[in-house]
């Protein structure tokens, strides 16, 4: 085999991936920085204050990137717990194990954000909009893997039994999305729905796309990090990790 | 530039308590989380240093 | 077939010994149902705009209470593992046990409703769409339930963590169901409401068996 060849499949052992983590982490927080900077400069100092919602709508800039990436976290986390499941791979289990938190955080800020732009908005703190309730059962979704991988004391078999809680989540988010959205028109209640955005200048736009890049670089660098903290409390009885430097007396 | 002085900046055209209070709990997190996942690195690299050097003692004293 | 059928009236069996778990499930969806007008008043016009929700969530409630039996019993003597070692496939007998399952959970709440319907008020033609969607959505329950039970069969705190894991999914099916009874008040007909239970529940017969016998097999390792 060329020596220019990488053998990718060698990084799926948590010995190999460890130091390789630790190397992209700080790639990813500067990634994650400066698209935040740029972000936030178009949120707060280029878009133009919106004719019906003024300064209020800014929120968006911040919402909108967190109800992206609760959902992009938890499809990229069934993947690998997928993976983990059929391969028999536990760094992949490790991986689905270590984006849950971090996309429970962008569920639960989605929510807390959501409610802080409804209250100036439409006058209340929580609207059974559509979004914010599957939103709220995604959270629940995240919460409930969590709470499963927790409760069981084999790893392995939590890493089962989570992936397969995630792939039904998975099947379900597009089937609890639509009843609510059926739902919702029903029972036509709130008369704005976020969905109702005016044609958005191109700012507004950018500030949104770069934000949802801010924090999607974030998510990586806080997967990496923590899967690494993972990785040394599941194989702890290892000899590699016995000579890492940062353990070895 | 689109305010006319810092205070326009804070008081965000009257939103101010709905975007500070969006942005602050947003910030707040993605600095507490990064904080909190590096004491659980710190936590268990503690524990296995206790470990190694808990067990070198015993190899020591054989 | 028959090995399923055998395990279905072994599982009917054995309730029929202990009548006591399934009678505290009824009983426990009448006095939840009945709680609610206690709670919030005995103006029928409210009530009856209550009812749907109301009923449909205390018999979400209720068939939580029974889930955990599903597998359970037989986990703990050993009785799976034999199972699932057994020639036939483990998929068989798992739609055998949903199935007597939802003989023992479901068909008592839809065969109670309407008595409970009657207390809020609700007019029989209601009154029938509400029985023909917990028909259609207790099965629906016992198959999603089967997935929760399965996984964390044996975990500590088993309980709480199953209603925490299936109450989400169980979503769809409640907000079909009550919407169904809602929209046939309403005058809109509850035709496509009850299709709608009726895919899911299509979709849940394929699916949710296999998910459920992965689960076990994880459970029994």
């Amino acid at each position: 085999m060329s020596n220019r060849l990488i053998n990718w499949f060698k990084f799926a052992s948590p010995a190999t991936f460890y130091p390789l983590a630790g190397k992209m982490i700080p790639v990813f927080w500067v990634l994650a920085a400066l698209f935040g900077g740029f972000g936030l400069w178009l949120s707060f100092f280029v878009a133009p204050t919106d004719a019906t919602q003024g300064e209020g709508y800014r929120i968006i800039f911040i919402h909108v990137p967190t109800s992206w990436m609760s959902m992009f976290i938890y499809m990229v986390m069934a993947a690998w717990a997928a993976m983990g499941l059929s391969l028999n791979a536990r760094l992949s289990s490790m991986m689905a194990q270590a984006l849950a938190p971090t996309g429970a955080l962008m569920a639960f800020l989605s929510l807390w954000t959501g409610a802080f732009w409804g209250k100036p908005m439409w006058g209340t703190w929580w609207v059974w909009d559509a979004r914010l309730t599957s939103e709220l059962i995604l959270f629940f979704l995240y919460l409930g893997f969590m709470a499963l991988q927790a409760s069981i004391d084999d790893p392995r078999r939590a890493d089962k039994a989570g992936a397969i809680v995630a792939l039904v989540g998975v099947v379900n988010v597009p089937i609890i999305y639509f009843s609510v959205k059926w739902w919702n028109t029903l029972h036509q209640g709130a008369s704005v729905s976020i969905n109702k955005s005016p044609s958005m200048a191109m700012t507004m736009l950018w500030g949104m796309l770069l934000m949802a890049l801010c924090l999607w670089m974030y998510s990586i660098a806080m997967a990496l990090t923590r899967v690494r903290a993972i990785i040394l409390e599941r194989e702890s009885h290892t000899d590699w990790v016995k000579q890492l430097s940062e353990v070895k007396p | 530039m689109i305010w006319n002085s810092a205070s326009d900046f804070f008081a965000m055209g009257g939103y101010g308590l709905y975007v500070w209070g969006s942005f602050g709990v947003c910030a707040v997190a993605f600095l507490v989380e990064p904080l909190m996942i590096a004491k659980r690195h710190k936590d268990i690299v503690r524990t296995l240093r206790r470990q190694a050097v808990a067990e070198k003692l015993e190899m020591e004293n054989k | 077939m028959n090995a399923m059928l055998a395990v279905m009236r072994r599982d009917l069996l054995m309730v029929m010994r202990r009548k006591s778990e399934v009678l505290t499930a009824l009983f426990f969806f009448v006095i939840v149902s009945s709680l609610f007008p206690l709670g919030i008043g005995p103006e029928p016009a409210l009530l009856r705009k209550i009812a749907p929700g109301v009923l449909w969530v205390g018999a979400l409630l209720a068939t939580m209470l029974g889930l955990q039996r599903m597998f359970a019993a037989d986990h703990a003597d050993g009785t799976l593992e034999q199972m699932a070692i057994s020639p036939t496939p483990l998929v068989w007998l798992v739609v055998g046990k949903v199935a007597a399952h939802w003989l023992v959970s479901g068909l008592p709440l839809v065969l109670m409703a309407p008595v409970l319907g009657i207390q809020f008020d609700l007019d029989p033609g209601a009154l029938g769409v509400l029985m023909l969607a917990l028909l259609l959505g207790t099965p629906l329950l016992s198959l999603i339930g089967a997935i929760g039970a399965a996984l964390t069969l044996g975990v500590r705190g088993g309980g709480v963590l199953l209603s925490l894991l299936v109450l989400p999914l169980y979503v769809p099916a409640l907000i079909f169901g009550a919407g169904a009874v809602e929209s046939h008040i309403s005058g809109l007909g509850a035709g496509g409401h009850l299709s709608l239970l009726a895919a899911i529940l299509t979709l849940a017969v394929f699916f949710a068996p296999w998910a459920a016998t992965a689960a076990l097999r994880i459970a029994l390792e």
